[in-house]
């Protein structure tokens, strides 16, 4: 019986996961690691490359520092209304990524509510403001519940011990929250790096400028009908979601020691 | 991912009344941040989709394409979900309950879904059951493919939220059944399965949730092929592309207001155990 039920998990692991996972990794290889390389070196590959690590250079310390205002303000605040951010910081989880970009379209487009004040369509501001919308959770999820389980004792001894506000976050605060807040910088990270519902609504993806790794991905096995070039940019993402399982388990050891 | 549960209400409120660790001036940042970024631009698809009035939204969501895109995410999801309760428990158990080699790998190979890029999940499906496919299996552009990439995509929720409740399961009761003659099955329908329901309920929710919503991982190896194999994120994409927003976001409206009602309906569920 126990066998049974292994089998059964296993097998359906591996039809799902595994195999397929594995297919990819051959596919990638099977001529070779300099084709591999040169299909991820192209002009159109290293701009995609670089245009996805610009958002996530952007898009971190936004949720960093407005992270950790609204984490605090939730956490320690007492204030009408409170219920009604704790609701809208779950949000992004409820919605459709194509959803995010419609509502970027209808808000800051053209035609939209700003009248256009920012060029988000087919622009890296609307890139980021995605992009932001679907990682806000990340980093205030991950450090407001370290807040409440800290506490405000030493924060309090701190500014009796005539500690100034500033001092009494960057010494006490901040050391405290810093594994919570590392855990949603790489969240955010992989979600920045692998986000491509919103968008291919907001940025259309023109090759070489507003082509994230992921829409290169979608242009190459669709538009371009580069099976491999789609297999090898992938499997740049796949190394790149490996890497932050790796830093989630070392984060969770940490959290858990 | 723990972000992803349904949190818990405070455990104590402590320190002063107002403003606490960042003051009035930290929570008007903190207002205005998510108003900007989240807020207002959902609201203004909730605005556009009124535009017309009650009729046209209406007129919107139950074109024919765009029903049967609503209708199949919706049937599409709760057989996912389905799929994942039955799945998810079978694979928490093994995890908890089983010991063989190479079992911390299969457990780290669970979240792999969530760490992996949607857009990637697609074609790694496509790798393996699409047109070039290896094994013989061709699913390209049927609802079997949509059913796999969202199978793939809410692989870990039920078993994340099943798994710790079963390190918790009292093994005494399950011993005391057996002892008593209950077989395998019945001790775990009557005694283990009870005490499951809950986190049962939650990962099949939020399963579900995130099946309605999904774009990413189905726009490759689903085909898009309007009323078969078209989600309603796909019809969405489409309408914003051939210039029709109002459309695009009556359907968001409606799309949006199944997952809302699917998570306050959680919401409610746990926080009722929790009261007790």
């Amino acid at each position: 019986m126990k066998i049974a039920l292994r089998t059964a998990a296993l097998t359906y692991l591996g039809v799902l996961v595994l195999v397929p996972l594995a297919m990819i990794f051959y596919r990638t290889f099977e001529d070779g690691f300099v084709a591999f390389f040169e299909s991820v070196t192209t002009p159109a590959a290293i701009s995609a490359i670089s245009l996805s690590l610009l958002i996530v250079a952007i898009v971190v310390p936004l949720n960093v520092v407005f992270g950790l205002v609204t984490a605090l303000a939730l956490a320690r605040g007492n204030f009408p209304g409170k219920g009604l951010l704790q609701a809208v910081v779950d949000l992004p989880f409820a919605v459709s990524p194509v959803i995010v970009g419609v509502a970027l379209i209808l808000f800051w487009g053209n035609d939209g509510w700003m009248g256009g004040a920012i060029p988000v369509i087919f622009s890296l501001p609307g890139m980021v403001l995605a992009t932001v919308f679907v990682t806000l959770p990340f980093v205030v999820r991950e450090v407001e519940p370290v807040l409440r389980e800290i506490g405000t004792e030493q924060e309090e001894a701190a500014s009796t011990l005539g500690a100034t506000r500033w001092q009494t976050f960057w010494r006490i605060t901040l050391p405290a929250i810093r594994v919570g807040v590392a855990y949603g910088v790489v969240l955010t990270v992989a979600r920045s790096l692998g986000e491509f519902g919103a968008l291919t609504v907001v940025a259309g993806g023109v090759a070489g400028e507003s082509q994230t790794l992921t829409l290169l991905v979608h242009a190459r096995y669709i538009d371009d009908h580069n099976t491999f070039g789609a297999y090898s940019a992938s499997t740049v993402l796949m190394g790149l979601a490996l890497l932050t399982l790796v830093l989630m388990t070392v984060l969770e050891r940490r959290r858990e020691a | 991912m723990a972000s992803l549960a349904v949190p818990k209400p405070p455990a104590r409120t402590r320190g002063r009344s107002t403003g606490g660790g960042v003051g009035p001036i930290g929570i008007g940042v903190a207002s205005l941040w998510l108003s900007l970024i989240v807020l207002l631009p959902l609201a203004a698809v909730f605005a556009k989709s009124l535009e017309g009035g009650p009729g046209e939204l209406w007129d919107a969501i139950s074109a024919p394409s765009a029903r049967y895109a609503l209708l199949l995410t919706v049937a599409i999801s709760a057989l996912v979900a389905l799929i994942n309760v039955v799945t998810g428990t079978l694979i928490a158990w093994v995890l908890v309950r089983d010991d063989f080699r190479g079992k911390a790998l299969v457990n780290a190979i669970i979240d792999l879904p969530f760490a992996l890029p949607t857009i990637v999940a697609s074609i790694v499906l496509l790798s393996l059951y699409g047109p070039r496919s290896p094994v013989g299996i061709h699913l390209y552009a049927t609802k079997p493919a949509v059913i796999l990439a969202l199978a793939f995509v809410t692989l870990p929720f039920v078993v994340r939220s099943v798994q710790p409740v079963l390190m918790e399961v009292d093994r005494e009761a399950e011993q005391a059944a057996a002892s008593l003659g209950a077989s395998g099955w019945t001790t775990f329908r009557r005694i283990i399965l009870p005490a499951l329901y809950p986190a049962l309920l939650g990962g099949a929710g939020l399963a579900f949730a995130r099946a309605v919503g999904e774009f990413g991982s189905v726009v490759l190896i689903g085909g898009g092929i309007p009323r078969d194999t078209e989600v309603a994120s796909q019809y969405i994409a489409k309408q914003i592309e051939t210039d029709r927003p109002a459309s695009a976001a009556a359907v968001s409206v409606a799309l949006l207001l199944i997952s809302f009602a699917v998570l306050f309906a959680l919401r409610f569920v746990t926080k009722r155990k929790d009261g007790r």
